[in-house]
């Protein structure tokens, strides 16, 4: 009786949850998931007939009248994974020195540290990328800078260029990286590091032994977290990217609103999501074994 | 010289006061190979201050330490023929228990192999066949005492370093492990430094134990010198269950010398050394009182009863402080009972000023 209760209560608390997310999350989800497979409709939407030329324009097979297989799609979406993983390896390299550093820091300033690293989120991402563009321009700040101190004679073709997109993408995703590795890094144990120098590992040794293994997952799951969103990012690659910096995000977005082509951009989507889900699988299950969790 | 000697160490710490607090204030130690040594004292005393130091995780501020003749100031923790069983144990959560036995041997580049045999031969000794694929998580608090153990031993360390090691487990297994670390010590033929600030630990294992108190050593001697013979109230009184009794002595009968307190308990002292008038502090354990027919008198006013002997708290009639005694089982006396304390002249310790 007392457990049928305690079901119910469960149940009545985990209802509007599982509403909301079934209605704007699941569903909308399913959609697309059948708008993939449909035709395009002539003025944009779908007719309601199966329609699997979405996937062969992107794989290599096509009718070549209706459709077209073009390898710049799967290009674009090498490109993104690219990108994604430089972001990934950038945000890590220079945020995981300095969780170390403000771990260590005094309580006080190790607020003041982490309020800052958040501080980015109080304005809007459109008018910081934007910042990054009047920096990035040739007559930029950057730029400016540079040929003032003789370091450059002429300015450098940065902005419209993928170097300028990954450069946006890690300054945005930086936060991202840090807060879980900030955890993973606080968490460890001093006593453990101790134990490994008193037995005779080196530094160099504890790190590799003892500091790597324990942050891993704090390491897996920032990756995780900053890879996802980068891969469909668009809006970075919109502002600073240009032609050569496209993005699948990009691709997709054009194709809702521009192309009006809701089926191919369903498609596209689709290969996001599965590559994405299919990155996280991996990572989770390989963090869970090297940390040793159960 | 001395196998391992400690001269004048001095380390300092910040208070957040923004004062300086000196952990050790002027440290003298040797210790000779194959010894015993236990630092005991409260905590803050200094004592794992002190441990740390001959590790190298705290660097002296004044003073030195060698080791064989070869001084380990300037050399980095992993560099020093030392090991440490730590009090968290500090088990790699990440690894096999065999691979936390092996990590010594691992990061000195031992062949796999070789290892191997080693680690096997480590968990034999301290009662682990067998578990070397299971994880830290997976063992109990005792089994994890036993692996950190196998762990710091397995590379031969000169010296084994114990911060308070048995403290997270229970009573019996407490003592079961004093008995095995006493017996491990002699058959590894090392030297182990243990830190505790449990004095009955103390007692159990050590050939000598340091005393320690805001930094500086108050008493060093064998387990049976520093319990009949303290130096001070200090060790006195942080050493076993102590009676003490501020008295002045009356007069010298032959070997006895009789003394007051202020509340008119008398006590016989042994009379070597003492004189009329002379203000003393007498020290007397609770095993020194007997019950008897005659001698101090006093009421019971509690009996604590501990299976082999009671604890008596025995208020004199003359008052003053409640005298502690413990009495056999069948010999003791209830709550209430008027009873006479009889004592050994002989047993008592007397501390010139208290």
């Amino acid at each position: 009786m007392a457990i049928r209760r305690q079901s119910l209560i469960l149940g009545g608390l985990l209802a509007p949850v599982t509403l909301f997310l079934g209605v704007f999350f699941l569903l909308p989800l399913l959609i697309i998931a059948l708008f993939s497979v449909l035709t395009p409709g002539l003025y944009g939407g779908v007719a309601w007939s199966f329609y699997h030329w979405n996937y062969g324009r992107i794989f290599g097979w096509a009718d070549g009248i209706m459709e077209i297989y073009e390898p710049i799609y799967l290009q674009i979406l090498l490109r993104s994974l690219g990108f994604a993983a430089m972001t990934v390896v950038l945000t890590l390299l220079l945020c995981y020195p300095v969780a170390f550093w403000v771990s260590r820091l005094p309580d006080s300033w190790r607020l003041v540290f982490l309020f800052l690293i958040t501080l980015p989120f109080f304005s809007s991402l459109i008018v910081r990328l934007y910042a990054w563009l009047l920096i990035l321009k040739p007559s930029g700040i950057l730029n400016t800078v540079l040929m003032a101190t003789g370091l450059i004679a002429e300015p450098m073709e940065v902005l419209y260029t993928p170097t300028a997109v990954v450069l946006g993408m890690v300054y945005i995703m930086i936060p991202f990286m840090f807060l879980p590795l900030y955890s993973a890094v606080d968490n460890l144990d001093r006593a453990q590091i101790e134990a490994s120098m008193d037995l005779g590992a080196t530094r160099a040794q504890t790190f590799l032994k003892v500091m790597l293994p324990q942050t891993l997952p704090g390491i897996i799951g920032g990756a995780v977290i900053v890879f996802i969103p980068s891969v469909g990012n668009f809006i970075v690659p919109d502002v600073l990217g240009g032609a050569k910096g496209l993005m699948i995000g990009n691709l997709v977005e054009q194709q809702f609103l521009s192309a009006r082509n809701w089926p191919f951009g369903s498609a596209l989507s689709m290969i996001i999501m599965t590559v994405v889900l299919t990155v996280l699988l991996v990572s989770v299950t390989r963090a869970r074994k090297v940390s040793g969790h159960a | 010289m001395a196998f391992l000697e400690i001269r004048a160490a001095r380390r300092e710490f910040n208070t957040p006061e923004g004062g300086k607090v000196a952990a050790l204030d002027g440290v003298d130690l040797d210790v000779v190979a194959n010894e015993f040594v236990t630092l005991l004292g409260p905590s803050g005393c200094g004592k794992t201050t002190l441990l740390r130091s001959i590790s190298g995780f705290e660097a002296l501020d004044g003073g030195s330490i060698t080791l064989e003749g070869q001084d380990l100031s300037k050399l980095p923790p992993f560099r020093r023929p030392v090991n440490t069983v730590f009090q968290s144990y500090a088990l790699f959560g990440h690894m096999t228990v065999a691979r936390n036995v092996g990590y010594a041997l691992e990061v000195a580049g031992i062949p796999k192999a070789e290892r191997d045999a080693k680690v096997a031969d480590a968990l034999d000794r301290v009662g682990l066949s067998g578990m070397g694929a299971r994880k830290p998580s997976q063992l109990s608090g005792g089994q994890r005492q036993r692996v950190a153990l196998a762990r710091a031993i397995i590379a031969k360390p000169r010296l084994l370093l114990l911060d308070e090691p048995l403290s997270a487990l229970d009573r019996n297994l407490r003592q079961q492990m004093q008995l095995e670390l006493k017996s491990l010590q002699h058959d590894l033929g090392i030297a182990f430094i243990f830190v505790t600030h449990d004095q009955e630990e103390a007692l159990t294992m050590s050939d000598r134990i340091v005393v320690m108190r805001a930094g500086r050593i108050e008493q060093i001697g064998s387990p049976r010198d520093i319990y009949r013979h303290p130096r001070n109230r200090f060790v006195a009184e942080f050493i076993g269950e102590t009676n003490l009794f501020f008295v002045t002595i009356d007069r010298i009968e032959g070997t006895t010398a009789l003394a007051r307190t202020a509340e008119g308990v008398t006590l016989m002292l042994p009379a070597a050394g003492r004189k009329a008038g002379e203000a003393v502090t007498a020290i007397l354990r609770p095993t020194d009182f007997t019950l008897s027919d005659q001698g101090l008198a006093g009421t019971v006013t509690r009996a604590v009863y501990l299976g082999s002997d009671h604890y008596l708290f025995v208020q004199p009639e003359g008052g003053g402080q409640e005298i502690r005694i413990t009495a056999r089982d069948g010999l003791a006396a209830d709550a209430g009972a008027k009873v006479h304390l009889a004592h050994d002249p002989s047993r008592v310790h007397v501390l010139e000023a208290g």
